[in-house]
Formats: C-alpha cells, sequence, structure tokens
C-alpha cells in the first residue's frame, strides 16, 4: 500500500519549531558571535531548510526509496551501464573506521594500509590492461577520458618541441561512441572527427582513412563497442593510427566483456579508462559515484597526475614508481616485508597536475579492490564469459521476433532495432522500454548508439540466472505482440504515468517555491 | 510572406532578401517542413545582435527536448535583428513559419551565398526526397 | 564461484540455444592473435571471510579519527554524521539504481535530486542548483569553465590565492589546454585585499574565484570583491563551506554568480579525499551553460506532479563535442546524504553546528596562542572510550573520535597567560579553522610529536606556501571537546 503523506516534498512536511538532530551545548566559553565574525558578512538567520522530526525524515526517505527501480530488486538490463549485483561484504568493508575515516592528509605513516590497497589496485589495473602505469584520480569514466587526452595533449606538447612539427589538433570518435567521448575531446582543446561505423557495427576503415592525417592526436575506440562486437579490424586501426602518429585511446565502458580474455595494452591502446562502478560492481548510486581510474604505456607515464602511489622498498629507498614491476606483489598477507613502505608521489615534473581535489573517490577504489580479489584471475575471465554468454543468449532469444542488425553474435550486450515496428505499426523503441516497467524489468537503454535506429540495447551481465533472461525473453516477446495503443500509453502500473518533458523543458520548474518559502 | 516568394536552403531556412536604405537585407526563418520534423521545440538560442557571421555558419541554435538543431547562416553579413518575441512564444514558429516567426535579418556583407539558396519548387522537391 | 547463477546445466542449454559448441567459442570475435593466452596475473580468489580478514587486516594499519584526535580541515571534515544519514542511505533501493533515465520508476531517486536541488538553493541564496559534480575542486573548474563560455571571454580567470591551492591546481589543469591564463592574486593578509584584486581584474577577465572562508579559515570581504569583479563585466565564482552558512552570508546574498563547494561536510566520511560531492548553484541567467544533470517539476499524463531530468539539451549524450560539460556519471549518492544531512538538522540545527565550529576553533586558538591549562598533560589515549575491534561485520559506522571529557581533569584545568610557541599567522576573522605560525619554526617535527601524543594536530602548508613553511593549519569541528581541545594545547606545549 503506497504511501503518499510521507512522500510529499519536504518543504511540505514542515512545521515550524520541529527538529530531528540535537547537538551538544557548548562546553568552550563562548563569545557573542557579533565579536567574531564581521558584520557585513554575518547572516540575519539561518538558511529556510524545511523543519522536521527524525522519524518523518526517516519515513520519508525509506518511503522515496521505494520508488526506485534498483539491481537489488529488479533486472536492470541497461546496455552500457552493465548493472551487475553490488556485494553486500564490500559496502560492510567500505564502513570500517580504518578505512571510512581517514583524513586525505593524514601523514603516509598513519594511512599504510590504504596506501599498500591503492598500490596494489594500481598493479592490478595495469596487468588487467595490459599498460604499463595507472592513475586512480579521475572521479568518473568521463574524467578519466578528460585526464588522458590531458595526458596525450602534454605528451605531444613535448613531442612538437622534440620534432618542431605543428601540434595535434584532431580527436577521432566513431559515430556509435558515447557522448562523453566527443565532449571530453572539446574540454581538452580539441576538436572532434567523427568516423562512421558500417551497419555490423564495424568500424568503416575507409572513412578512418579519409581522415587519417598528420593532425590526428589520439583516436577514441570503444572495444568491444557500443553495439557489443569486438571491432573485427582492432589491430589494423590501432597500426594505422600509431603510423600515422597518433594515439590509441580505449573507452573501458565495456571491459566486462574482456577480463582475461583480452587486454587493450595488447590489442593496441595507448591509454584507457576503467569504470569500477561498472566493470567491478562499486553501486551507481542513483548516478554516482563513480571512479574513472586510467592506465598508460610507458612514454606516457611521466604525464599521469600526481600523485601516484610507489612502493618504497626496504632501506635502499628504492622508488619503482611507475615503471611497472613485471611481477606485482601478490601475496595473500597484507603485511609487506617489514622494511617496504608505501608512499605518494609528487615529484614528478612532466605531470600534467591535478584533476580534482585530494587523491581519489577511493571509497569506490576500495570496493574495485575488494571485487578483483573476490574473484582472483580465474574469477574474473569467469565474470566475462557468463556476462557474454548471457547477452548472446538473450540475443538468440530476441532476434526472432526483434531484428538485431549486427548480427547473430555479440559480446557483453546488443543492440535490437524497433525501427521496423516503429513503421509497420508505429511502435517506437520508448514505447517497449516503457512497457517493459509494467512487468517489473527495468528498461534497456534506448535510441543508444545514435548509429542504429530506434535502439534498444540491452545488458543483462554476468548477475542474472537463465530463469530472469528467459522470463524478460518472453515479456518482451509479449509486448512486441500488444495493440500499439497499450505500448504508447505504458507504463499503466507505475507510481506516476509519463511525464511531459516538454512542458519540465519549456517552463523549468527546477526548485520547490511556494508563499511561505522564507518560513 | 509567401513561400513561393522565398529562397531556401538546403538546411531549410528561408531568405526574404529586400533592400532597405540602400542595403540588402536577408530575413531569415525555419521552413515549415523543418518546424514539423523537430516538434516539440522547447528553447531557442538567438543570434546576438551586431554579430558578423560568414555564411553556412551555425548562428541560432533551436532545441527540443532530446535534440539540438543549429540554424544556418544562408549568406554572410551582420545580424542586425532577432525576434525577440520567439523567446516567450516558440509556438510562433509553427503557427506562422513565414511571418511572424522570423527568426534573424542579416544585413548583407557578401551575396555570393544566396547563389547556393534554391527556389520553392525545388525546395519542396528536396523535402518530398528526405521524407523517404 | 561468487555472484554467479547459472548451473552447468544452465550453461550446456544456453550454448545449445545460442548454436555455439563452447564458452570459448563465445568469443570467436576476438581475433586469435589478440586475446590473452594464459591467466592473468593477479593474486588467487579469496572467499568473503578471507576477504574480511585481509581487508580487516589492511584497515588496521590505518590510523583515523576514531584513534587519533583529528584537528585536520582544508577541504575535509570530522564532522558528526547522524545515524540514520547511514541508514537511509545503505538503502539498496537508493544506492544500487542509476541514473533516472526512466522516470516512472525513479521518482524516488528524482525527488531526492528536486529536493537537493531546492536545499541547495536556500542554502547559497541562488536560483539554480544541479544534481551534482564529482567534487569541490573539478566544480571549482566547471564553475570557471561556465564562466568564460557565459561571458565569451576567453583571455583570463583570477584566482585568489586563499582558495584552496588544489582547488587552483585543478583549475589550471582544465584551463592549460584552452589557452585561457590563470593569474593568482596574492593573499599574505591571508584574505585579498580588494586592491590588489582590482589591479588585476580588468574587461578581458571573466571571473574572480573566491573561498569563504577561505582556505586559511578566514573571512574574506567577499561583497567588495564580488563588486569589484562586478565593475569589470567579470563574474564572481564562490567557494563556500555548507556549514559556515549558518552564521555566515549566503553566496548569492553577497554577489556570487556561481557558487561551488565541497559537499562532504554534509554527511559523508572522510574515507580519504572521496568520493565526494560537488555543489554548484548559479543565477537563473546562468542555466543553459550549467554542467551536469538537472531535475525538474512537471506533471505525468494523468496531471500528477512528478520529476524529470530536464534540460537536457546542455549534456553530453545530446550536444556532443558542443555540451556545456563531458560529466554523466555524478555523485548522486552523497546528494542524498546531503539532502538527508539539512534534513535532519533544519536551520536550527545548522546554526548550532557552525555556531560550535566558530566557538571551539576560537577558544582552540586562543589556548594556543595565549595559554595553556596548567593540569599535567594526560595523554588523551589513556582516557578515551577504547574503538571497537574493526571487525567488518560490526553494523556500527563509528564515524570518528568518542573521547570524551575527564570531568576531575576539566574542572582543574585554568589559563594562564603564556609565551606561547605559536602566533596566529593572519588577523582576519576566521570560522572554523585557523593558521599557526610555529616561531620555532619546526612545524613537522611538532606534528610528529603530536601524533605521538594521540593527535592529528594540522596540516603543513609549506607543501602549497613556500612562505608558509613555519605555519600549519588546524580545524576544529562541533565534534571536538573542550577537554580534548586542552589536550592537544599541552601536547603542542
Amino acid at each position: 500500500m503506497r504511501n503518499t503523506r510521507d512522500t510529499k516534498l519536504l518543504f511540505e512536511l514542515s512545521e515550524a519549531g520541529r527538529r530531528a538532530h540535537r547537538l551538544p551545548a557548548c562546553d568552550v566559553p563562548e563569545r557573542p558571535v557579533s565579536e567574531l565574525v564581521p558584520a557585513n558578512m554575518l547572516a540575519a538567520e539561518p538558511p529556510a531548510l524545511p523543519e522536521l522530526s527524525e522519524p518523518q525524515v526517516v519515513r520519508h526517505f525509506a518511503n522515496l526509496s521505494q520508488l526506485n527501480i534498483s539491481v537489488d530488486t529488479h533486472f536492470y538490463p541497461l546496455g552500457s551501464c552493465t548493472m551487475k549485483y553490488n556485494p553486500k561484504r564490500n559496502e560492510r568493508i567500505a564502513r570500517l573506521p580504518g578505512f571510512a575515516d581517514l583524513h586525505p592528509y593524514q601523514p603516509e605513516s598513519t594511512i599504510q594500509g590504504m596506501l599498500q590497497m591503492l598500490y596494489e589496485l594500481q598493479e592490478y589495473l595495469q596487468e588487467i590492461s595490459g599498460l604499463d602505469a595507472c592513475s586512480l584520480q579521475p572521479a568518473a569514466g568521463a574524467h578519466g577520458e578528460l585526464t588522458a587526452l590531458w595526458v596525450a595533449a602534454a605528451y605531444f606538447r613535448d613531442e612538437s618541441l622534440k620534432t618542431g612539427g605543428e601540434r595535434r589538433t584532431k580527436v577521432l570518435v566513431p559515430d556509435s561512441a558515447h557522448g562523453t567521448n566527443p565532449a571530453s575531446a572539446s574540454m581538452a582543446g580539441f576538436t572532434t572527427v567523427t568516423v562512421k561505423t558500417l551497419t555490423s557495427g564495424a568500424l568503416d576503415m575507409d572513412d578512418l582513412a579519409r581522415h587519417l592525417d598528420d593532425e590526428v592526436a589520439v583516436f577514441m575506440i570503444t572495444n568491444p563497442n557500443t553495439v557489443g562486437i569486438f571491432e573485427p579490424n582492432m589491430r589494423e586501426i590501432a597500426d594505422r593510427i600509431h603510423q600515422a602518429g597518433g594515439l590509441v585511446y580505449l573507452d573501458g565502458a565495456n571491459m566486462n566483456a574482456i577480463l582475461g580474455i583480452a587486454r587493450p595494452g595488447d590489442f593496441g591502446a595507448d591509454m584507457q579508462h576503467y569504470n569500477p562502478h561498472k566493470t567491478f560492481s562499486g553501486p551507481h548510486g542513483g548516478g554516482g559515484p563513480g571512479a574513472g581510474p586510467i592506465c598508460v604505456t610507458e612514454k606516457l607515464a611521466p604525464y599521469l597526475p600526481t600523485p601516484v602511489v610507489v612502493r618504497v622498498e626496504g632501506r635502499e629507498s628504492r622508488v619503482e614508481g611507475q615503471k611497472s614491476n613485471p611481477t606485482p606483489s601478490l601475496a595473500l598477507d597484507p603485511r609487506p616485508s617489514t622494511l617496504d613502505r608505501y608512499a605518494l608521489d609528487y615529484a614528478r615534473p612532466q605531470s600534467i597536475g591535478r584533476v580534482r581535489a585530494f587523491f581519489g573517490n577511493v571509497g569506490v577504489l576500495l570496493r574495485a579492490y575488494c571485487y578483483i580479489r573476490t574473484h582472483g584471475p580465474d574469477g574474473l575471465r569467469r565474470v566475462s564469459e557468463n556476462a557474454v554468454l548471457n547477452a548472446n543468449y538473450l540475443l538468440s532469444r530476441v532476434k526472432h521476433f526483434l531484428p538485431v542488425p549486427q548480427g547473430d553474435r555479440c559480446m557483453h550486450e546488443f543492440v535490437a532495432s524497433a525501427s521496423k515496428l516503429k513503421s509497420d505499426k508505429g511502435i517506437a523503441a520508448m514505447d517497449i522500454a516503457k512497457r517493459l516497467l509494467d512487468f517489473g524489468f527495468h528498461a534497456p537503454t534506448v535510441y543508444f548508439p545514435l548509429s542504429v535506429k530506434e535502439a534498444i540495447m540491452i545488458e543483462p551481465t554476468e548477475t542474472e540466472s537463465k530463469e530472469t533472461l528467459d522470463a524478460f525473453a518472453e515479456t518482451l516477446f509479449n509486448v512486441v505482440g500488444e495493440a500499439p495503443d497499450v505500448l504508447h500509453d505504458a507504463p499503466h502500473t507505475t507510481t506516476i504515468s509519463r511525464p511531459d518533458d516538454v512542458r519540465a523543458a519549456r517552463q523549468p520548474v527546477l526548485t520547490y517555491k511556494s508563499s511561505n518559502a522564507t518560513a | 510572406m509567401k513561400p513561393e516568394n522565398l529562397l531556401f536552403a538546403k538546411t531549410h531556412e528561408w531568405v526574404a532578401v529586400t533592400t532597405e536604405g540602400g542595403q540588402k537585407v536577408a530575413t531569415i526563418g525555419l521552413s515549415q517542413f523543418a518546424v514539423e520534423a523537430l516538434t516539440d521545440l522547447v528553447f531557442i538560442e538567438l543570434p546576438k545582435v551586431g554579430r558578423q557571421v560568414a555564411a553556412e555558419e551555425s548562428f541560432c541554435e533551436v532545441e527540443s527536448v532530446k535534440a539540438v538543431s543549429d540554424v544556418y547562416a544562408p549568406v554572410a553579413g551582420e545580424v542586425i535583428a532577432a525576434n525577440d518575441q520567439l523567446a516567450d512564444n516558440l509556438e510562433l514558429l509553427s503557427n506562422s513559419p513565414y511571418e511572424e516567426g522570423w527568426i534573424a535579418r542579416i544585413k548583407i556583407a557578401d551575396e555570393a551565398g544566396l547563389k547556393n539558396l534554391m527556389d520553392y519548387a525545388a525546395y519542396q522537391k528536396q523535402c518530398a526526397e528526405e521524407s523517404h | 564461484m561468487p555472484y554467479l547463477y547459472t548451473t552447468p546445466e544452465d550453461q550446456a542449454a544456453m550454448l545449445a540455444a545460442i548454436g555455439a559448441s563452447s564458452l570459448d567459442d563465445l568469443f570467436a570475435m576476438v581475433p586469435p592473435e589478440l586475446r590473452l593466452n594464459r591467466p592473468l596475473n593477479l593474486p588467487p580468489a579469496l572467499t568473503e571471510l578471507e576477504l574480511t580478514q585481509h581487508m580487516a587486516a589492511l584497515a588496521a594499519r590505518n590510523e583515523h579519527a576514531g584513534t587519533k584526535v583529528c584537528f585536520l580541515g582544508g577541504g575535509s571534515y570530522d564532522h558528526f554524521i547522524p545515524a540514520a544519514v547511514d541508514e537511509l542511505a545503505g538503502r539498496g533501493e537508493f544506492y544500487t539504481s542509476y541514473t533516472p533515465y526512466q522516470a516512472e520508476v525513479s521518482q524516488g531517486n528524482l525527488q531526492v535530486v528536486f529536493e537537493y536541488q531546492s536545499l541547495i538553493t536556500r542554502l547559497t541564496g541562488l536560483d539554480v542548483s544541479n544534481a551534482s559534480l564529482y567534487d569541490g575542486g573539478s566544480a571549482a573548474a566547471e564553475g570557471v569553465l561556465m564562466a568564460v563560455s557565459s561571458t565569451n571571454r576567453y583571455g583570463k580567470v583570477v584566482v585568489a590565492a586563499s582558495v584552496h591551492p588544489e582547488y587552483r591546481q585543478t583549475i589550471t589543469t582544465y584551463l592549460k589546454d584552452l589557452g585561457i591564463e590563470v593569474v593568482t592574486v596574492g593573499t599574505p593578509t591571508g584574505v585579498v585585499r580588494p586592491q590588489d584584486l582590482a589591479a588585476v581584474v580588468d574587461d578581458k577577465t571573466a571571473c574572480i574565484v573566491v573561498q569563504q572562508p577561505n582556505f586559511f579559515g578566514c573571512i574574506e570581504d567577499a561583497a567588495s570583491l564580488a563588486s569589484i569583479a562586478h565593475d569589470a563585466g567579470a563574474l564572481v565564482v564562490a567557494a563556500f563551506d555548507p556549514i559556515s552558512l549558518g552564521l555566515l552570508k549566503r553566496p548569492g546574498d553577497w554577489g556570487a554568480d556561481i557558487a561551488v563547494a565541497e559537499g562532504q561536510s554534509l554527511g559523508t566520511p572522510m574515507q580519504y579525499g572521496g568520493p565526494y560531492l560537488g555543489i554548484m548553484a548559479c543565477r537563473e541567467k546562468l542555466i543553459r551553460r550549467m554542467p551536469g544533470r538537472i531535475a525538474g517539476e512537471t506533471v505525468d499524463r494523468r496531471g500528477r506532479r512528478c520529476f524529470v531530468l530536464t534540460l537536457q539539451t546542455r549534456e553530453q549524450h545530446i550536444r556532443r563535442e558542443k555540451a556545456t560539460s563531458n560529466v554523466c556519471t555524478n555523485q548522486g549518492l552523497f546528494a542524498l546524504r546531503a539532502t538527508i544531512y539539512l534534513a535532519l538538522l533544519g536551520p536550527q540545527g545548522l546554526k548550532e553546528t557552525a555556531n560550535l565550529c566558530l566557538q571551539k576553533s576560537h577558544y582552540c586558538a586562543s589556548l594556543l596562542c595565549n595559554g595553556v591549562p596548567l593540569a599535567p598533560p594526560v595523554p588523551p589515549r589513556q582516557h578515551r572510550q577504547p574503538q571497537p575491534p574493526t571487525t567488518a561485520d560490526s553494523s556500527l559506522h563509528t564515524s570518528g573520535a568518542t573521547g570524551s571529557a575527564s570531568a576531575s581533569l576539566a574542572a582543574s584545568t585554568t589559563s594562564t597567560s603564556h609565551n606561547s610557541r605559536f602566533q596566529l599567522a593572519f588577523a582576519a576573522p576566521t570560522f572554523k579553522e585557523f593558521v599557526l605560525r610555529d616561531k620555532q619554526d619546526r612545524v613537522d617535527e611538532l606534528l610528529h610529536q603530536a601524533l605521538d601524543a594521540g593527535f592529528l594536530a594540522g596540516v603543513p602548508l609549506g607543501q602549497w606556501y613556500p612562505e608558509l613553511n613555519d605555519c600549519f593549519l588546524v580545524a576544529v569541528t562541533e565534534k571536538r571537546t573542550k577537554s580534548e581541545i586542552e589536550s592537544l594545547a599541552r601536547s603542542l606545549d
């Protein structure tokens, strides 16, 4: 039974004089505030926050939470977002005071356990990517892209100083790429050039050839790509970019398909980011947090943001720096040899600097570390095998009633098209998405990638059982056969029906306002 | 204005050229076909008066909920007026595309761009092809 | 195998349906020469029990705000977190959902974002807020980019040296490849002098960036600085401390056009620097240049109030290379925590928290500079509550020191005039932090000694400000007790 009383806005629940949290009395000699704060900077009143009791607050948010579909409650096949199970153990571990209550400016001697974890994670990410160096600093995948492009810009700045050549200005991006790719390129001062893809989802090699010249700095590629296939010409693409003097950037959004199967560094990438909140099970948090660690080749390592974590061995104080040790420390026992310690290395003169305050989204990185340690080498490979198995199984069931232009096989996700349904029956991808909500499924990603008309992008992840996949396929089959009017009006059973997006955008109401807003 | 008396760009802008005080001025808007294709417009970012634009440069944007479309200047010159009424009344674009829904007026600096425009019949042919 | 649900029988049936001969066959599209033909060189898998033990051992090698009394600040603070914040934000329906692309099944998250935006506008005195950015530093940089594009001034931006040094470094990184100059205004008195600002702000300046209270804890004459910027047609980007707004004038009320903040203080644990909450609010006329998600109110087909993501044409998934920013994933979970935190505190709670920070930090500063208690020093660890063992099954999130004042000790302490080793580095008024100068110029040694006595006593400033090599920054939150402050003073004597 839905409780609508307590899902009113906080401001509508407010009553003057109510309060929840109480603070202790001031235990030091108190001085008049007017003596301590200049009058012209003192507020007359505190901000007009709502006034509520603690039970009200708890009931309000507990009720709101129940208006969400989540991974904990539903199948969430949101393509490209890798909505896998978020292990509860990792939540508990992240809350340990020895991780949660560390101040970012504590002396290194007091955070050796934290630094060891971060150092080892750098090593693991390098090994999984087949690249040589790692920065854990970026706060999300898009932030990782931007950071890597700044690294590339700094690298080419140095190169053009050495060679006297012009600076490279272009970033090539396939038309199937995430919007973050071109947006990141612009923010890093590059010009974006779009390269076409074929119906199969593969890159159009002729179009690539047309755009390749000595102005190309970086080619950004998502592989497996956004239609869920492994780029058939990956090696040749990388070779041609390298021959033209450019760098290959791998958007790691789809790493869940290739853990332990293939490594970006081995198939030609010079840089990549990870989305630990996708691949390594960090909870998506209703929109975030993520993290966006990047790995790069040795020649780009000097440009990574500062600081990086280094291990200082024994009395000799030999700093390993970012030159990757081919045999990372794999000891189960967290206690390193008694003389080793971990340190933050700021002395990196070619570094691009900082991309944010403090070390990074450590809470997300910590969960990624736990996930990698829980799986080990075999387990990570089996994650990808099962993610690919689930996607192909679903594809095999769906393709009979919803065309999948890319073909019969996929990696971790696939993109079906409602294009024919649209022209035959007036049923759009959005209608199908909305109708699925009525049956207790989150919708797939729709209208992305832009290169597929009426795209429906489905990523089941390794989390789901065969029963769930069967139920989803049957539901999808039934939905596609329903009367168009039923679909146009869907969803029918959710808390609200379709919202008026046009009104929201034409007359934006972005905050709560009432006549007594200052109460 | 009747569309039969206007010139059209491939990118769906219409142009009416007039002479004011010896100076050629282009009044620019979006064709009815374009406005209908865009559906549910929610916002227009009008060009600033005084801005110098090149032919085929994007100088204005119209937005629907989930798309942004550029409006390209058919000719080079200086923007001398923008239709401020559109900001509060976007329906003018669809209700009166060739009259009240005009977008901007450009003092033409170079007429070269006019040569690339087509008449209404040719434009209708283009629209018919695009509809398929 | 953890977190997998297909049995061997399922796998066989699924492979048959696909028409694949084996799991390996599924990867046929990966060219053989590009495959990794060995196991990853990673440590072997751990069971849940082993992982718990391993992580507990790592955690045990860290000191934290529960084992040392924390006086560290500089943008991350040991504020108290009411239990309801953790309990509610720990609901799986919140933290295992994602960006509310499907509004009909995301009304919980969307309403939270709408409430968050509403709270942030009330907190800042500005018209609109986005749904969050990564952190205070990147929010400051995004604020600067927004100012540059909305003023169309690609010449330079002016940043006060009293802005968090890591925010300044972040701004520099964001602007370097765009050819925009970052001019820094020195703050030798701990605050920006209006004449120094006026000397560098001109008609090519897109914005000034100031922080209130600033990195040194000092309260800037912000209104005067804002009017200098506005007179030159530049915008004002203000970094602020959300807690301070229980007492201080709101950024929008003293002239800020874009306000950014680190929102960690609002119910997020310090967790070694992240994930945190990037807050951004601005004046209405700037909204089309604002980065990030924004939720708005509308109605559904039955006319009922509901919430959606709106103004999305600003964003990367639509505008691609012309987007206002590349931000996609944000910090939704911490916007939720801030919303719950502010709902629990209310106006009075925020004001009292701010006042406790103000009073305690001034008491601490005066004790350290003017006099120390006469009672013999008692190492704080001896009169603190012992920490529970750090087993991961402890469901209590003990977020910090629980040290209780020793009544006899507190009663016996008196202050006396004292030729202290310390003086305040700046005369400007302060809020919850202050900069101490060590007249003996031995900051590192001093902080080390304090650590041994059980205190994270301060952040040394020489790493960012060579001229302040003999100085350190001390923060005092509402959590610090009189007894802890007095013990710190004794340990530093």
